[in-house]
């Protein structure tokens, strides 16, 4: 019998590449290992809608299950610790073995801690998975003093969300703008406008020295010795990759998981393993609609973009076309919701080209002469339209 | 036939859908989505790509 696909990662990622292998054809086994005993659940409402809910289940978050992946066989609440690519196999912390004829890496990000001199964890929290969502919920009371350290979509959402359940919010960031690398500067400047009109309260430029308590936070220190009172300390300050496990192999994972045109894992020695593949935010990729330089990208449609193409090259033993996903992201925080297409990131300007700042507006983002995004708030068909821009 | 409910409490009508199963569904001049409740049988795999491309998995085919 020949040995089954395993899926290392039962997130999204984990849960679109079986999908996808059986969408384009392939019969054998497939067996997805997670190490979070929760079947997929989606990942955004986390920051946004389910936070600000009464209750945070697993049941407003699940994936839905297909028929057609019933019989995938789901090792859940095990982290794998190996692997032995030169063997193909994967071994979990309690020892078990798994052979592969196919391995798919999906294991995602996880958040960046800071390490204080007074390193207290009561009062503190991430926020990934559902459990850190239902530990934060029980902690924004209304009056709770909020501050969020980090002004990215997560943390920006996150202060949002509190705010609307009743917090005090302060953001404590070392930039001049929240977003400023995703949005550029005009919209940025827009978001934190509105965040403040809903009573956030913004300290850029200003870092998180130590934390102040005993057992529990009761304050932090910030780099210019001012003390701010703090009941709910949320890190919000970026993701490192899960590839620890992937040491020890020919394998480049020096910033995630580092894949050719066809998602295919590149070996430090040169060249590309034919059976290793990467699927969602854990994967470095090169994206020929804008150039060849790989770069990991957290937007919520690249996981079952990845899927899609590598269930299809598996299933169908062909890798012809390369990888060329269209990125898109949406954002909520109070009544803003932002929708985009592309890598706004590159641009070295942007325009204005429907619309008012301070209303609903859509902005074109350039890198030289070459449309390298659009995004707006609100005019979603108009943002829609800039899709195909995009596509070869 | 195939029966389509999107839950409207939880759409934040990005479009995403329109574009994986535009004969079922589109945003409105007002940039609301508009969906039909029915669709043949033939537009289930569209719809079943709008269902995974739904940010807010709102989405869902009723038996
Ligand atoms: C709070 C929040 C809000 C977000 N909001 C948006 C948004 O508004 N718009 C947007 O575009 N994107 C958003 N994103 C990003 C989006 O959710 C991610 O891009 C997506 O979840 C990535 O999926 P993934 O399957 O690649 O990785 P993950 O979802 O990180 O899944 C990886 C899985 O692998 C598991 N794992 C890791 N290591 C191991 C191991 N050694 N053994 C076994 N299992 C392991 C992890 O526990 C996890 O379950 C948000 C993310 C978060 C956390
Ligand atoms: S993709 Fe989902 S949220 Fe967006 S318009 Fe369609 S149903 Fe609504």
């Amino acid at each position: 019998m020949t040995k089954p696909v395993v899926i290392v990662g039962a997130s999204m990622g984990g849960l679109r590449a079986a999908e996808s292998l059986r969408r384009f054809g392939y019969t054998g086994a497939i067996t997805v290992i997670g190490d979070e005993n929760w079947a997929p659940y989606n990942r955004p409402p986390l920051s946004k809608e389910v936070l600000a809910g009464d209750v945070v289940s697993h049941e407003t978050v699940a994936f839905p299950q297909r028929a057609a992946t019933a019989d995938v066989g789901w090792v859940l609440g095990h982290r794998v610790d190996k692997a032995d690519l030169a063997h193909n196999s994967v071994t979990t912390e309690d020892g078990e073995v798994f052979e592969y004829s196919h391995l798919i890496i999906a294991t995602g990000l996880r958040p960046k801690r800071q390490v204080y001199p007074n390193n207290i964890h009561a009062g503190r929290h991430i926020i990934r998975t559902l459990d850190d969502a239902m530990g934060l919920r029980e902690a924004l009371k209304p009056g709770a003093r909020v501050v969020v350290l980090g002004a990215g979509f997560i943390g920006c959402e996150t202060a949002a969300t509190a705010r609307k359940l009743g917090c005090e919010v302060t953001i404590v960031a070392p930039g001049t703008v929240p977003m400023l690398r995703p949005l550029g500067t005009e919209l940025a400047h827009e978001l934190q406008r509105r965040q403040e009109a809903e009573g956030v309260r913004f300290l850029m430029k200003r870092s998180v020295a130590d934390l102040v308590g005993e057992s529990h936070i009761t304050a932090v220190t910030l780099d210019d010795g001012t003390e701010l009172p703090c009941d709910v300390f949320i890190e919000a300050i970026g993701s490192l990759p899960n590839t620890e496990w992937l040491e020890g192999n020919d394998l480049d994972i020096s910033d995630g998981l580092l894949c050719d045109h066809n998602l295919r894992g590149v070996k430090v020695s040169g060249g590309s393993w034919n059976n290793v593949w990467g699927v969602g935010d854990v994967v470095r990729f090169p994206n020929p609609v804008f150039d060849d330089t790989p770069r990991r990208v957290e937007h919520w449609n690249i996981p079952s973009e990845c899927a899609k193409y590598v269930g299809n090259a598996i299933a169908t033993d062909s890798t012809a076309a390369p990888f060329r996903p269209i990125p898109s992201f949406w954002s909520d925080q109070f009544e803003v919701h932002i929708l985009a297409f592309g890598l706004l990131a590159l641009a070295d300007r942007n325009k204005l080209v429907e619309g008012t700042i301070d209303g609903d507006c859509v902005f074109e983002y350039y890198r030289g002469d070459k449309l390298v995004g659009a995004a707006g708030i609100g005019l979603r068909s108009v943002v829609q339209g800039y899709r195909k821009n995009f596509e070869s | 036939m195939i029966k389509i409910n999107v839950d409207m409490t939880k759409c934040q009508h990005y479009g995403m859908c329109v574009f994986e199963a535009p004969n079922v569904f589109k945003l409105n001049t007002d940039d609301k989505l508009e969906y039909t409740a029915t669709a043949e049988d033939s537009e289930q795999g569209n719809v079943e790509a709008a269902i995974d491309v739904c940010p807010m998995q709102a989405i869902f085919i009723v038996d």
